[in-house]
């Protein structure tokens, strides 16, 4: 189980808890199983999040590894100019 | 894939990489040969012409293009009506900023356009055209937008983070932190409260927007533009248009500044829609008037800040709300801006609120770090009030509570190796921190931050018959690109620099590529650089192999020669990259190497800016004295090109700081659409702006870069407020601080 931080305007989907337990060793088995778990994520799921995984920030690959103890942080989804 | 597998960082001995190598684009440049998007003409092309909302907001009832379509010379003239939806509902706004719908959104909004055989007889045809608009309450103020009964753009559009009963154009809210603010604050020995408020700021690229768009009946199409990303173009274009992808393709032209505002399309798909109905190549150029109404400024804000500090200087408690107005569709960068806010420190105790609102303005575009130096000015301003207010150092407090290797960042994840404290060590002990100031000068510091990243990315390298090397890149060259390229394939080659050339490919020639944006290229293009030149190495070591009739592990590469290694590999001479390029036909065919990727894991960057003003008491006129930026580049490939980016991003946030500011009169309407109204700083401006490169190699590339783009621009705002308000002994919480506006706070303050 890896311990996922939510940012605080997500706290709604998860009843008010900023950190969840999921159970995924891939960034899409994070991404799917927090949908699944927590619908009221999925619009901004949808919309696109970051994921900082051990403090390095991803955003689309699926299959980046995720440790049982790595630090796990969703993020808004990045922009850049 | 994410990170290199380096783990590394101790520093490499480079040969081409720190160099100061001429630019490949400079004689072009400089004798006016380069192409830039208006430069490129078509046989029988028409010109195009938009004609653009004359009200901040209103129903569009009709539009009667008739006598337009019957003038002699009109080939097309385009309506929305002449756009389906389109297939990707995720570019449905874009779509809509690029040509009205129902409602005209703000002053300068696209209702039609004309396709004809000159420019003039286009301008006619403008003439008549008649829409009938029934005007609305319109509202460009983000806290007017606010209010409850404000007039609405988009009823009921707000995503699910918005709670009930907020104004209607409140679209989306976000929320990021940790810790318990109240009991931070109970621990303060003074908690500041200020309100701060940046005006909406153009990214004043010099070449306007510009294309070139032909499309056949057959469904094949062509477009040069002007842009950051032309791959972003061909994929917004198709689905606007419900053309495939690949039948479209998109060549970029020479770039004449960009810094986030040429990351979406503005005229792109009408050009391509008036070459379709029209069936001539048809060219479009935008105004001056035309970039500054209709494309994208960034937002504006309005920042609430509550910082809690004891008086030793430690932060106990960091609160803000963020309101950012984006123009008339959702998509404000105020979530960058509230993770970024308290980024630079270490803080027990820290929420930031933000919310994304919309007005009667053109829809924002990204701008340099978007979102970050409007938040940054207010934290940072706080933080300055709060350190002066106990008599302290200022560059000391943030020392003090400065983020490091193990911090966990005010968005939530724990920092690996960063450099701000760096680049704080690195201005303390600069002479100009001890310079003495005269009379009614002052000096300012302040801190920021970035996040950058890396995105899909495709290079291919190939070794021509000659020994010379072209490489392929998709992302247009907006801050060097292409002489940083040519220099990683030529260090990891092992040949001189000026044997490699790098070319912008067009989407028809290379996979898909992200914008050039997320200070990305440098980082992700030199990335896939490094490996595809590593697997041309591997390809030349296996030619060598064949020729000396051993096996192609016992070669190496090593200074730009294929190289017989290990005991049994026997005694041969090295045979260098142009003697196995000019056999190449004899050993297996042409050599080249590749490499696509998507570069995740880019790390985040940090800044350090000193400024020194002088106030002139009687006008309220600034003149920037002195300026230095400290920054971390990771290893800065051409210095040259990096001193550039810092000293950019702290000219245009200078602009933004003192005398930049979109304009709005109560009727909705933009007052000063020019550049002699609307003023960028100029050389004379200026004093040259010192730059120190800090290089604290970034692991999760090769050769230790990180991107330095984008962080110049977040520090400077607050720098110049506090360097000002130290100046004129009055605090400056509003920009930009024109002299009109800092002459009224002067008197007040002495009154």
């Amino acid at each position: 189980m890896v311990k996922v931080q939510i940012f605080g305007s997500l706290k709604a989907a998860t009843d008010d808890k900023s950190e969840v337990e999921i159970d995924a060793s891939t960034l899409r088995e994070l991404l799917d199983a927090l949908a699944d778990r927590y619908p009221g994520m999925r619009p901004q799921l949808d919309r696109g999040v970051s994921v900082a995984i051990d403090g390095r920030i991803y955003n689309d690959s699926w299959f980046t590894p995720i440790k049982d103890d790595s630090e796990v942080v969703l993020l808004a989804r990045l922009k850049g100019g | 894939m994410a990170l290199d597998s380096k783990t590394d960082t101790k520093p490499q001995q480079f040969k081409v990489v720190g160099t100061r190598p001429l630019r490949p684009d400079g004689i072009d440049k400089v004798t006016g040969r380069a192409r830039f998007g208006a430069d490129m003409s078509a046989p029988g092309m028409l010109v195009g012409l938009v004609l653009r909302s004359p009200h901040p907001h209103a129903r569009i009832r009709s539009i009667d293009t008739s006598a337009a379509e019957a003038l002699t010379g009109v080939h097309a003239v385009v309506t929305r009506a002449d756009f389906g939806p389109p297939s990707d509902p995720g570019v449905a706004d874009v779509l809509d900023n690029c040509m009205a719908g129902d409602n005209a959104l703000y002053d300068g909004h696209a209702v039609a356009a004309v396709a004809a055989i000159s420019g003039k007889v286009a301008r006619q045809a403008l003439k008549l055209i008649k829409v009938d608009y029934q005007p609305l309450p319109h509202v460009t103020d983000v806290d007017a937008a606010m209010a409850p009964d404000a007039p609405a753009l988009h009823e009921g559009r707000a995503d699910e983070t918005v709670p009930a009963g907020m104004s209607p154009n409140v679209m989306a809210r976000h929320e990021f932190g940790h810790g318990d603010i109240d009991a931070g604050l109970s621990q303060a020995d003074r908690v500041l409260e200020r309100t701060y408020r940046t005006e909406a700021t153009h990214q004043g690229y010099i070449e306007p927007h510009a294309c070139l768009a032909t499309m056949n009946a057959d469904g094949q199409a062509d477009l040069w533009c002007c842009t950051q990303g032309h791959y972003m173009v061909r994929n917004t274009c198709a689905a606007i248009l419900g053309i495939e992808q690949g039948q479209l393709r998109v060549t970029a032209s020479e770039i004449g500044g960009g810094f986030g505002g040429k990351t979406t399309v503005f005229l792109e798909p009408v050009a391509l829609k008036l070459s379709q109905k029209s069936g001539r190549p048809v060219k479009m150029v935008m105004s001056r008037s035309e970039v500054l109404r209709a494309t994208g400024p960034t937002a504006s804000s309005s920042i609430d800040v509550r910082i809690g500090m004891t008086r030793d200087g430690r932060i106990t408690a960091g609160f803000a709300e963020l309101r950012y107005q984006g123009g008339a569709y959702p998509g404000s960068p105020v979530d960058m801006g509230s993770m970024s806010a308290f980024a630079p420190y270490d803080l027990e105790n820290v929420r930031t609120v933000g919310f994304d609102v919309v007005t009667n303005r053109p829809k924002q575009a990204a701008y340099r770090a978007p979102g970050a130096p409007m938040a940054a000015f207010a934290v940072e301003s706080a933080i300055d009030e709060l350190a002066r207010g106990f008599g302290l150092d200022p560059l000391e407090v943030r020392l003090k509570n400065a983020a490091r290797e193990g911090t966990r960042a005010s968005y939530g994840p724990t920092y690996p190796a960063i450099g701000l404290e760096a680049t704080l060590r690195t201005a303390k002990d600069h002479p100009h921190w001890s310079a003495p100031l005269g009379p009614n000068q002052g000096r300012g510091v302040a801190c920021g931050f970035w996040f950058n990243f890396g995105g899909d990315t495709c290079v291919s390298l190939n070794i021509t018959p000659d020994g010379t090397v072209t490489l392929s890149e998709g992302n247009p060259d907006i801050g060097g690109s292409r002489a940083s390229m040519s220099m990683m394939a030529a260090e990891e080659l092992g040949i001189p620099y000026d044997r490699v050339r790098t070319v912008i490919a067009d989407t028809g020639s290379l996979g898909q590529n992200e914008v050039t944006d997320g200070s990305r290229v440098t980082f992700a293009v030199g990335l896939a650089t490094i490996e595809a030149a590593r697997a041309a190495k591997r390809e030349m070591c296996k030619r060598a192999a064949q020729v000396w009739g051993i096996d192609e592990d016992a070669v190496i590469w090593e200074d730009g020669a294929a190289r017989p290694a290990g005991p049994n590999a026997g005694q041969h001479p090295p045979m260098s990259l142009a003697e196995i390029a000019a056999i190449a036909s004899n050993t297996g065919g042409p050599i080249a190497g590749h490499f696509e990727v998507n570069a995740e894991g880019a790390g985040v960057s940090f800044a350090t800016h000193m400024v020194d003003t002088e106030v002139d008491p009687d006008t309220g006129a600034v003149k920037i004295l002195r300026y230095t930026v400290f920054q971390d580049a990771g290893k800065a490939v051409h210095p040259s090109y990096v001193e550039g980016q810092f000293q950019g991003g702290a000219v245009q946030g200078i602009g933004w700081a003192l005398n930049e500011a979109y304009i709005y009169g109560e009727d909705g309407i933009l007052q000063n659409p020019g550049f002699l109204d609307y003023r960028i700083p100029v050389a004379s401006d200026l004093p040259m702006i010192d730059t120190v490169i800090l290089e604290i190699p970034n692991p999760g590339h090769p050769y230790g870069v990180r991107g330095v783009g984008e962080t110049s621009i977040v520090p400077p705002l607050a720098a110049v407020a506090n360097s000002v308000s130290d100046a004129a002994g009055v605090r400056m919480t509003s920009l930009p601080m024109s002299p009109p506006k800092l002459l009224a706070a002067i008197r007040s303050g002495q009154s």
